[in-house]
């Protein structure tokens, strides 16, 4: 089964990243997201119920839906914070991406260790602009908006193609399928990377691979 | 068309699409609300939350929603439509959005029911909560409140998009393949919001559409041909009675729209914004403190009669709302009052009193009461320019007062020169400077007097010179001494 993967582009000002990246990821991880799971004696399984917010973001003429969950939210916001950092830090023309993998874990006998095999991957290329004038930031503002608004109606359009997921697992394999570590919501099994690019398009820096479920250990 | 579906996956079936077809019409109509919405996620399940989605259900919006489906499910043909438009307060109104769920004939009998279909319609109502926040429908509503109102209407049958304009846009939400059709989920939106920008350019605020939270006017409603500022008055002194007219001006449209089965717009009002306090009946949340102020002005014979009433509607509007929260009617007419801002120190009735067209009016010394008995008002041997001196005066702007009164023309300042102390002499320096800006006259300069002489010295010429003739002898004596 081939990975499917989806690219995203976008052109913001240096403070407008977290924002971006967090309404894009919010929005993927909205449809890639549902209720806990409570198994029954029969195999069977009931699924709790997700709640949704508007979020009004502060440097974008945007408000994005994500699911309420503030665990989900604070994970989030962890790695887009630390890919806007090292953004700036960087020092370089501003490019840099980040991924959202979801995968599937398969178990394998011993000594080798479970394999990850990811069956959606969503990049988002993210340029940074300096802009000088309080006006070019001003029309930076709807101009972001508007285009987050096309990458939402992107997203959308994806997930509507019900392509291939992940069967519903039993109750024995359901950790290999979704991450159950959240207190309100169970999404797919995800992983979250960036890296940054330098002008040639190579990657120079660190490319950091962080699980999620480990920062989540409460 | 017909499959091989069993009658309990058909019950299924209708049973889903039933449910979907109210929520999709609750979260559109919450969406243009105009205020965020935030629902909790549970992980244990009620059984009460279709789709595993927590969708509050405004029950108006309901009854509505089953009004106009009127026991049939979305068919080919048939099709379920809301839709958003904005009325002004003027009264023009223009269609925004149409909001369609349709069914097609492609059919996918292969697909369970009571699983896939289930999830992909969850699917497809979280990809609805994430497209209505991004039309440009979304950000208008968002700043709905005292110059325009979105209204929402919910219609069965075909599809009416002629009312959006010239080159309206149109955005899949998505599609669920059932054993009875396709389920698509769309929006047409307008784009050419032309109407909307010709309107606003002339308002003073010079920002096209006004946020509500920084408005304190009384909000009018669509029912109001009154312009914003003249009601703002009226409603200023009618505020509690307005209680009154407002609950018969709401009983009304909202009869007239079931006899015209719903071809009339509902107004999506929420109040308990910022910018004031909303005083429609129906609100449990406000509504006891709206019913303080109708209690406060019916007369005391009345107030136990009075306090029965409104405690038994509100009980009926708590049990009528689902929740706490302010929720939107069929018909509203919110009137918001004017809040008192902070460190105000005059109560809301005097604020005419302070001419509210002069910046920092407050801090303007009151000399109203000091104009009679001012000397310099009237100054006893002044000449009559008075109303000039004044004139001047005012226009010099020194660093005295400068409070102005539109009722008179001209006002007598205390004027009061910088670094000048008039307690000293009794002649202080603004006198002065007073009496020096008005001399009396030059007798020789005045027009009369010298236009008098010159007849006069006319007719004296033959004498005088008479006169001097007979006295030449003392002239020439005199010349010589000089010489």
């Amino acid at each position: 089964m081939n990975c499917r993967s989806e690219v995203l582009e976008v052109s913001v000002e240096g403070r407008q990243v977290e924002e971006a990246m967090l309404a894009v990821l919010h929005t993927v991880l909205l449809h890639r997201s549902t209720g806990k799971f409570h198994y029954k004696k029969e195999g069977t399984y009931s699924i709790g119920t997700v709640g949704t917010q508007d979020v009004d973001c502060d440097f974008i003429d945007f408000t994005y839906v994500r699911v309420s969950s503030d665990e989900l939210d604070r994970a989030l916001r962890k790695v887009v914070g630390e890919f806007k950092d090292a953004l700036r830090n960087s020092g370089g023309d501003g490019l840099g991406q980040m991924s959202l993998e979801f995968y599937q874990k398969k178990k394998s006998r011993w000594p080798f260790s479970d394999e990850c095999i990811p069956w959606e991957v969503w990049t988002v290329k993210v340029h940074v602009v300096a802009l000088a004038t309080e006006q070019e930031r001003q029309i930076c503002r709807e101009k972001v908006g508007e285009k987050l608004c096309e990458k939402v109606i992107n997203i959308v359009e994806v997930m509507n193609r019900h392509e291939y997921l992940p069967k519903m697992p039993m109750q024995s394999e359901v950790d290999n399928v979704f991450d159950t570590g959240l207190r309100d919501v169970q999404p797919y099994l995800y992983k979250i990377s960036f890296q940054i690019t330098d002008a040639l398009g190579t990657s120079v820096t660190t490319t950091m691979r962080r699980l999620i479920k480990d920062t989540l250990a409460l | 068309m017909e499959t091989d579906i069993n009658s309990q996956d058909r019950k299924d079936l209708d049973k889903f699409i039933k449910f979907f077809a109210l929520k999709t019409v609750q979260v559109i109509v919450q969406a243009r609300l105009g205020e965020k919405i935030c629902t909790r996620s549970s992980s244990s399940p009620t059984g009460s939350d279709w789709f595993n989605l927590a969708i509050k259900d405004i029950p108006e919006v309901t009854h509505e929603a089953k009004k106009a489906l009127a026991g049939q499910l979305p068919a080919i043909g048939r099709s379920m439509c809301v839709e958003i438009s904005l009325k002004t307060s003027e009264g023009d109104s223009m269609e925004l959005e149409i909001w369609c769920l349709e069914m097609n004939e492609k059919c996918d009998k292969e697909i369970k029911i009571s699983y896939t279909v289930y999830n992909r319609l969850s699917l497809l109502l979280k990809s609805l909560l994430a497209i209505t926040r991004v039309t440009p429908a979304y950000r208008l509503s968002r700043k709905q409140g005292h110059e325009y109102v979105i209204l929402y209407r919910i219609y069965f049958g075909e599809v009416q998009l002629n009312g959006l304009g010239e080159g309206f846009q149109t955005v899949r939400v998505g599609t669920v393949g059932t054993p009875m059709g396709t389920i698509t989920l769309s929006c047409a939106y307008r784009i050419n919001l032309a109407f909307m920008s010709t309107r606003t350019t002339g308002e003073d605020t010079g920002v096209t559409y006004p946020s509500v939270e920084d408005s304190q006017e009384v909000c009018t409603t669509s029912f109001s041909t009154s312009p914003p500022s003249q009601l703002s008055s009226s409603r200023l002194s009618y505020q509690p009675a307005a209680l009154g007219v407002g609950s018969a001006d709401l009983a009304y449209p909202v009869v007239f729209a079931a006899g015209l089965n719903t071809t009339h717009p509902h107004q999506l009002m929420v109040p308990g914004k910022e910018g004031g306090v909303p005083l429609a009946p129906n609100q449990p949340a406000h509504g006891a403190q709206a019913d303080q102020e109708r209690l406060a002005t019916y007369t005391p014979s009345d107030g136990a009669h009075c306090a029965a009433t409104p405690s038994s509607e509100d009980t009926e509007t708590v049990s009528n709302s689902s929740e706490g929260r302010a929720s939107p009617h069929d018909v509203l007419e919110t009137i918001f009052a004017r809040k008192v801002g902070a460190f105000v120190n005059k109560p809301i009735n005097q604020v005419t009193l302070t001419s509210l067209d002069i910046p920092f009016a407050m801090f303007a010394p009151k000399n109203l009461e000091l104009e009679d008995a001012d000397p310099m008002v009237n100054p006893p041997d002044s000449p009559d320019t008075e109303s000039p001196l004044q004139g001047s005066l005012h226009s010099d702007g020194s660093s005295g007062g400068s409070s102005g009164n539109t009722h008179d023309d001209f006002v007598m300042i205390d004027f009061k020169p910088a670094f000048s102390k008039d307690d000293i002499l009794p002649m202080d320096l603004g006198t002065f400077y007073r009496e020096f800006q008005n001399p009396p006259q030059l007798s020789s300069l005045s027009i009369d007097i010298g236009a008098q002489s010159m007849a006069e010295d006319l007719d004296s010429l033959p004498e005088k010179l008479a006169v001097h003739e007979k006295n030449v002898r003392e002239f020439d004596a005199f010349v010589e001494t000089l010489q």
